[in-house]
């Protein structure tokens, strides 16, 4: 019958010829073969010094984003915490008063606001829900420790600082959509 | 005189007590490194710049462990056999001639712990001793893989060292001496004793690497049937005797296999260097201690391409393929040296 691929091999079992039964060209030859692998280029990456490049639309670390001038866009509407497959996110929410109008853009905000990084699979549907342009995936990683506890991240990490602005239009505009 | 004597021998038994000890420790990170080399990998990088530290973190790990005795181990042998395990591979180091004699302060040194004239003996009483150590330290911990490995190791041991004197025996034969300084000093320059004797080598080398439990014949250890054999109940730093007595078994067996078939510290050329004597002695060591990294760098690269064998390919190899091949080779040798003396 035809082979439908070039895979196919003739198994034999002919007897060892003596100089198969020394064995020693064999055990040469897998020495050579471990040899040249000695010599190869290695492809691991150290990862805490070097760090591969991450597909533009790689999703990762949460932010929570300010405007331009500096208040959270975020108003705890809480459509992340319900679009969450995961169940994730957590948050309170509470009114602004006159005096917090430089801190927050709407007149609710998050009072803490919490995502569960173990929780979290990173689908990025809270990004799409958001009708306030408040949380986003960046490309930054979620950092090892120790505790579960520490996993818990509140807005003291998840809010970018207002003067060093995360990044995040990497990802924004390759993806579908063409604003931020 | 005799003052300055035991002086020179005492400086040079601390010497190569630290030398053997710092070879072995490097050893076990350059088995790492070479391990993961050969399987695509980096290897321990993180201790110091290329993780050259490793081997001193290694080392401090294992001090820091909890020392535990099995409640039925027989607690004095449990001691004693990593004990015997170091003490046996320490103490052939004495025999090596590790170079030329060395001409320093109005004095000939001579660069060998005991000149004994029967060197060659005494090496193979010592590494037939060294077997006790694996059978008490596998005996003592009264556990049944411990007592699997020790009864392969002897068993292994006593196997092989027939194979190995016989072809040492055809060094001896050609070279006219038991003494390891005249072996060397038959092999000047490049007249090693390879090129009349390779297969000799080969009986021999396979052999060493049975000697020293080395993968392939690292049945007395092999981590995954008898999860680490004779060491299975060891911890702590009666653990890292074992380990490291193990490596400074094969930094000596390289030794006494580059005296035998390698000429020693004999190189090319040397003849040019005969008006300064401490240069020649410097170089030798150099050069001894190069066919010496060599021959261990081989030891591990075959510990990573070849499989274990079977115990009873193992046995059949000792018995029924090396001890032949050694006794043809001994018997050829002995009617070539003899015509060559016109004995008859």
């Amino acid at each position: 019958m035809e082979s439908l691929t070039n895979r196919k091999k003739v198994v034999s079992d002919k007897p060892m010829t003596f100089v198969e039964k020394l064995y020693i060209p064999a055990i040469l030859k897998g020495m050579m073969v471990t040899f040249k692998h000695i010599l190869k280029r290695r492809k691991t990456v150290k990862y805490p010094e070097e760090t591969r490049e991450f597909a533009p639309i790689y999703r990762g670390m949460h932010v929570l984003k300010r405007d331009e001038q500096g208040r959270e866009n975020c108003t705890a509407c809480g459509l992340c915490a319900v679009a969450c497959p995961a169940e994730a996110i957590t948050m309170t929410s509470a009114e602004r008063t006159k005096d917090q109008a430089h801190l927050y853009r709407e007149e609710k905000y998050a009072v803490t606001y919490e995502i569960n990084m173990l929780r979290c699979i990173f689908c990025g549907l809270c990004e799409e829900a958001c009708p306030k342009e408040a949380v986003f995936l960046t490309d930054r990683l979620v950092p090892t420790q120790f505790e579960r506890g520490e996993f818990i991240y509140g807005k003291d990490k998840l809010v970018e600082p207002a003067d060093s602005r995360i990044d995040i239009t990497k990802r924004q505009f390759t993806g579908k959509r063409t604003h931020v | 005189m005799e003052t300055f004597y035991w002086m020179d021998k005492l400086v040079l038994v601390v010497l190569l007590f630290l030398i053997s000890l710092g070879i072995a420790a490097y050893q076990t990170y350059f088995e790492r490194k070479l391990a993961a080399w050969i399987q695509d990998r980096v290897g321990p990088d993180r201790a110091g710049p290329f993780g050259i530290l490793q081997p001193i973190a290694d080392g401090v790990k294992m001090f820091m462990k909890e020392d535990f005795t099995p409640m039925n181990a027989d607690r004095w042998l449990f001691i004693i056999g990593p004990g015997i395990a170091m003490f046996t591979s320490l103490i052939t180091s004495a025999i090596i001639p590790w170079g030329p004699n060395l001409h320093l302060f109005g004095r000939e040194i001579s660069l060998q712990v005991a000149e004994i004239n029967i060197g060659i003996l005494f090496a193979f009483g010592i590494i037939s001793i060294g077997v006790y150590g694996i059978m008490i330290g596998g005996w003592a911990s009264n556990n049944k893989y411990s007592l699997f490995g020790a009864i392969r190791a002897s068993s292994q041991m006593i196997s092989y060292e027939l194979a190995m004197g016989i072809s040492a025996i055809t060094i001896i034969m050609i070279s006219g001496s038991l003494d390891l300084r005249a072996i060397v000093e038959s092999q000047h320059g490049l007249n090693w004793n390879i090129w009349y004797q390779p297969v000799a080598f080969i009986v021999f080398f396979i052999c060493a690497l049975a000697e020293t439990n080395r993968a392939p014949f690292d049945l007395p250890e092999c981590e995954n049937e008898l999860i680490g054999g004779y060491h299975t109940e060891y911890s702590s730093m009666k653990l890292g005797l074992f380990l490291f007595s193990e490596y400074v078994a094969m930094f000596v067996s390289s030794a006494i296999m580059a005296i035998l078939f390698f000429g020693g510290y004999n190189f090319p050329g040397m003849d040019a260097l005969k008006d300064n004597p401490n240069l020649l002695a410097i170089i030798g060591v150099a050069v001894f201690f190069a066919k010496i990294f060599l021959l261990i760098f081989v030891f591990m690269w075959i510990r990573w391409t070849i499989p274990r064998f079977r115990f009873d390919q193992l046995m059949h190899l000792g018995w029924k393929v090396l001890i032949p091949i050694a006794l043809v080779n001994m018997l050829i040798t002995g009617f070539v040296v003899a015509f060559y003396h016109h004995w008859f």
